[in-house]
């Protein structure tokens, strides 16, 4: 195994800010029982901060709201409540198009599918142009020239050569390689990735995860990194938050939380990561199901149902999400001022 | 394991895809054989014919695929050379098969219940009650309550749709069952539930397991023996915990080294650099050579075939044994 300590870096003020973002959507089914709406609580009150140079991690289980976020902070939704604020000024309710493509070119998103995302009859060149030209980056003369250096510096070398290739003539890895470097020709501040490597191929996953690694040093981006796999989040995040059922659980420093598992939740989803040393049989789990869609929530913990330490009061009232230790933050009446 | 007689043994199997751009040899030359009752883990990346394999032994292969090699042995009855109707029959009463994105295979517009009894009645003479009764066993054996009979596939979730997969591929009391990636896309915590499930419905029923994932940390825990598959190859074979603790294919320590951990020092970990080799248009000699970091380019000319390094633990890789010298199979295959 080859080992290099990961740097360390040092924090700068956040560009982003987002204090009590909440985002509902009318359920399906027409109207509830007293001819009112029912909504689904896709996001309650979320708030965390992007810096530059720094990796923030979203985890969580399917349908916990994770993509959810994202979408708002690409403004792609106008969400139900709370505020967004980017390099100081609030864009929550951004409307006018000018504004929103002025601000989707410094906040930019990488999917999950690299295929679905490129242009089949397009070159690789062709994509990266496009950002380019739009935003009027640099000089048309000079535009070539950035393409090369834009694809090297996702690892796509012999640039010239993969300039020219279309996207069916690349592989999976080399594909999401291609929508990175398309994000980066606009120079973003800020990188929303949700979940990049889930359908790559193993054995090329981690060169994803190093490449955001050294863009994060090397652009000075602020990087929010979506993913269901605990494990990528402790290898690039500095931050992580742990979203269930639409909520942030827990919050924090990565090793604080991934080290020191404060809430049940947070604790079970870490316990079910495969595990080559320990076997399944020595670490039984009791998951107990998944997690459930939230419609018009009642006021208590929505772990209950899930919850091997279920008190009383869980079921009748919403623990805050509070301060633990310093940075570190949980939402569970176990703890003191939830 | 004891020296019993292999459940299933593997000789030399070959499957080609003839397609418009020339033959693709998805599986060559593989052999391994399964115990009663054991679990063999079979891994590798994404096109490198796991599902092929699987898809072999079982018998159903679908054009342009074609077995073009080798013997299947099930019980020491050649499986493979049967006429097609008695290898179905056979099949059904001794394998079964929990299918890739099985999730979604269920039949809408049919109750779970009737599922179960279409495919019992399909194959065994019991009367509608009875399949019913054997469905309801099945149900809360695999975690679901009884009466999700009645229940539709849409109305269930995605770990309990795959739960009712795996008690359907329970339902005839197979000997063998084949599992494709049953769990892969689902969430950690109901993917361990169902592998606790699993482990559990093993060692009380004894059937053995052939489980295809490209998850090898997951494999290491849950079976006792794992196959590397690398294009079209099984390139290593060893137990679980030797295979994890010391893998000696350098495809197998690349892939090792491509999860990041939970557990221990954070380290810069580097996985497999290129990707995985055009299967129409194998490189010669070591498959693996173009994206290994040890061969030399003598080596790479010649085809390491896969042998026993140590009791139990089989390796293709010119590192480890004796050189071998081009075989005429591989000469005229590499050609
Ligand atoms: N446009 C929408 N309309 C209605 N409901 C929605 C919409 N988008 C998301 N939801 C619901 O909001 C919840 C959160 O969904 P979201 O896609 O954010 O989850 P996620 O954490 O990204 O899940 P996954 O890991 O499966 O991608 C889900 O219950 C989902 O069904
Ligand atoms: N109909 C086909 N025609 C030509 N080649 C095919 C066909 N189907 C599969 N192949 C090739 O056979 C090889 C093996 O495919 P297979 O589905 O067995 O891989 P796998 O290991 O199961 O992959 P995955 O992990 O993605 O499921 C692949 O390289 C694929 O390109
Ligand atoms: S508040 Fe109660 S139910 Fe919720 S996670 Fe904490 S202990 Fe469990
Ligand atoms: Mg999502
Ligand atoms: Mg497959």
């Amino acid at each position: 195994m080859s080992a290099q300590a990961l740097p360390v870096e040092v924090a700068a003020p956040p560009v982003m800010r987002v204090e009590g973002l909440t985002m509902h959507f009318p359920a399906g089914g027409g109207v509830g029982p007293f001819g009112t709406r029912r909504w689904i609580h896709a996001v309650d009150d979320v708030s965390f901060d992007l810096t530059p140079g720094r990796v923030t991690a979203l985890v969580g289980e399917s349908g916990s709201g994770k993509s959810t976020v994202v979408r708002c902070l690409a403004r792609l939704y106008e969400p139900t409540a709370g505020t967004i604020m980017f390099h100081g000024e609030d864009v929550t309710h951004l409307k006018q198009r000018k504004e929103l493509l002025q601000y989707r070119a410094q906040v930019q998103m990488i999917f999950q599918d690299p295929f679905g995302s490129l242009n089949p009859v397009k070159t690789v060149e062709h994509h990266i142009e496009r950002p380019l030209k739009i935003h009027h980056i640099v000089p048309r003369n000079e535009i070539h020239r950035r393409v090369l250096d834009l694809l090297s510096s996702v690892g796509l070398s012999p640039a010239q050569e993969f300039a020219a290739k279309y996207p069916h003539q690349l592989s999976g890895g080399q594909r999401q390689r291609v929508a990175i470097a398309r994000t980066l020709a606009v120079e973003p501040t800020v990188l929303l990735a949700d979940e990049p490597i889930s359908m790559l191929d193993v054995s090329i996953r981690i060169g994803i995860l190093n490449l955001m690694h050294e863009l994060k040093a090397s652009r000075n981006i602020a990087f929010l990194y979506i993913t269901h796999d605990i494990a990528s989040a402790r290898y690039i995040a500095d931050d992580v938050l742990v979203m269930y059922a639409g909520q942030v659980v827990e919050q924090g420093p990565t090793d604080a939380v991934l080290q020191n598992p404060l809430h049940p939740y947070t604790r079970l989803l870490l316990s079910a990561v495969p595990n080559p040393e320990a076997g399944l049989t020595g670490r039984r789990i009791q998951g107990r199901g998944e997690v459930p869609v939230v419609i018009d929530p009642p006021e208590a913990c929505r772990f209950t149902a899930r919850c091997p330490n279920v008190m009383d009061r869980c079921r009748t009232a919403m623990p805050r999400l509070a301060e633990v230790e310093p940075g570190h933050l949980v939402r569970c009446y176990l703890y003191p001022n939830s | 394991m004891t020296n019993r007689e292999p459940l299933l043994r593997v000789e030399d199997l070959v499957v080609d895809y003839y397609s418009p751009r020339g033959v693709v040899r998805a599986v060559d030359h593989i052999s391994f054989d399964i115990m009663p009752g054991e679990i063999v883990g079979l891994a590798g990346e994404s096109g490198c014919g796991k599902s092929t394999a699987a898809n072999a032994i079982l018998g159903i292969l679908r054009e342009p695929a074609q077995m073009t090699n080798g013997r299947i042995f099930f019980q020491g009855q050649d499986i493979a050379s049967m006429p097609p109707r008695a290898h179905r029959k056979f099949r059904w009463r001794h394998i079964s098969m929990v299918f890739q994105s099985a999730m979604n295979a269920l039949n809408p517009v049919l109750r779970v219940g009737d599922q179960f009894v279409d495919m019992v009645q399909a194959h065994e003479r019991v009367s509608k009650r009875d399949a019913l009764d054997r469905a309801r066993d099945l149900l809360r054996m695999v975690g679901i309550d009884p009466l999700r009979v009645s229940a539709y596939p849409h109305e269930l979730s995605g770990g309990m749709r795959q739960r009712v997969i795996i008690a359907m591929a329970l339902a005839l009391q197979p000997e063998l069952i084949i599992m494709d990636e049953p769990t892969t896309a689902l969430d950690v915590v109901v993917q361990r539930e169902i592998l606790q499930e699993i482990e559990e419905l093993q060692r009380e029923l004894q059937f053995a397991v052939l489980f295809i994932t490209h998850d090898l940390s997951l494999l290491v825990e849950f079976s006792n023996r794992i196959a590397i598959m690398y294009a079209g190859e099984i390139v290593e074979m060893a137990r679980a915990q030797e295979l994890f603790r010391e893998p000696k294919h350098p495809y197998t320590v690349g892939l090792m080294n491509s999860f990041p951990s939970l557990v221990g020092p954070k380290s810069m970990i580097t996985g497999i650099p290129g990707s995985p080799p055009d299967l129409a248009n194998p490189p010669t000699g070591c498959r693996f050579s173009p994206r290994c970091p040890h061969c030399t380019p003598y080596k790479t000319m010649v085809h390491p075939v896969l042998q026993e390094i140590e009791p139990g633990h089989l390796v293709a890789c010119h590192l480890y044994g004796a050189e071998q010298e081009l075989t005429h199979e591989r000469a005229s295959t590499a050609s």
